[in-house]
């Protein structure tokens, strides 16, 4: 087992792990604040899988951007809220009933196969690389996805609105 | 060598598993939002992972179009949740029974 091995299976015990205090924190602030530090392993994750470009994304954008964002909706949503997240026992029994049967599909699918006893080796792939290779073979995509982004800032922008009591305003 | 495909994949399905857990155990909005963006982030790990196996570029790409597609589904979803909060007053799915606009 070389230093390699080694940092990928600590960097999945951290993921794994914050990611399970993350979704069993009672409160909506400790579970974000879990969850950045699973984003942060990610994108350890991605850089030792060969990208440092979207480790750096991942960094900014999941880490930074979305995570703040719910950080704001936290604070304007629930701070008045805070014991109105009770844990009912019967949500969680098919909770983890529905999860566990799903990974065990999922895990007799992938050792089944011969491809999942195959190592995988080093390899990198420059910023340059990947962005030539994705206008020129995916453009396409990167458009629909720039769609995408300003449909959801328009939807946004249209939901997030207070509504005024007077013309088109049903509340 | 880093690790065995098979284990990226087996952590990826970890991942995916909890925010599945998170999104259907947990009563609140907000929580059922972050369940899918763990699901997402497990769904692109699997794509790095096939990306180095097969040493094709198309798994990277894959990734960075996952986090446009994230980003918008969360400010959607945080706007609808927001919303609902100030229609009814709660962030509990469950109060959210009555159809009248």
């Amino acid at each position: 087992m070389n230093v390699y091995a080694l940092m990928f299976y600590a960097t999945a015990v951290l993921i794994t792990a914050a990611t399970v205090l993350a979704i069993t924190r009672r409160q909506a602030v400790h579970s974000v604040l879990f969850l950045v530090i699973s984003f942060l392993g990610s994108a350890m994750l991605f850089y030792l899988l060969g990208s440092p470009f979207l480790a750096a994304f991942q960094v900014i954008i999941y880490a930074g951007a979305i995570m703040v964002l719910f950080l704001f909706v936290v604070m304007m949503v629930s701070a008045d809220h805070g014991k109105e997240d009770k844990f009912p026992r019967r949500f969680w029994v098919q909770g983890l009933l529905v999860g566990f049967l799903f990974f065990a599909v999922t895990c007799a699918a992938v050792f089944s196969d011969p491809s999942g006893a195959v190592p995988l080796n080093l390899a990198m792939v420059t910023p340059k690389e990947l962005g030539r290779f994705v206008f020129k073979q995916y453009w396409l995509s990167v458009e629909i996805i720039s769609l995408l982004l300003l449909l959801g800032l328009l939807a946004a922008i249209h939901l997030g609105k207070e509504r005024g009591r007077g013309k088109g305003g049903q509340e | 060598m880093i690790a065995l495909y098979g284990h990226v994949l087996a952590l990826a399905a970890i991942i995916f598993c909890l925010g599945l857990v998170c999104v259907v155990a947990r009563r609140n909005l907000i929580m059922i939002l972050i369940g899918v963006e763990i699901m997402l982030n497990g769904a692109a790990i699997a794509f790095m992972g096939s990306g180095l196996l097969w040493q094709r570029l198309e798994g990277q790409a894959f990734v960075l179009f996952l986090l446009g597609i994230a980003a918008t589904e969360v400010s959607v979803g945080l706007a609808l949740v927001l919303h609902a909060y100030r229609r009814s007053g709660s962030v509990d799915p469950d109060n959210y029974n009555v159809l009248k606009g």
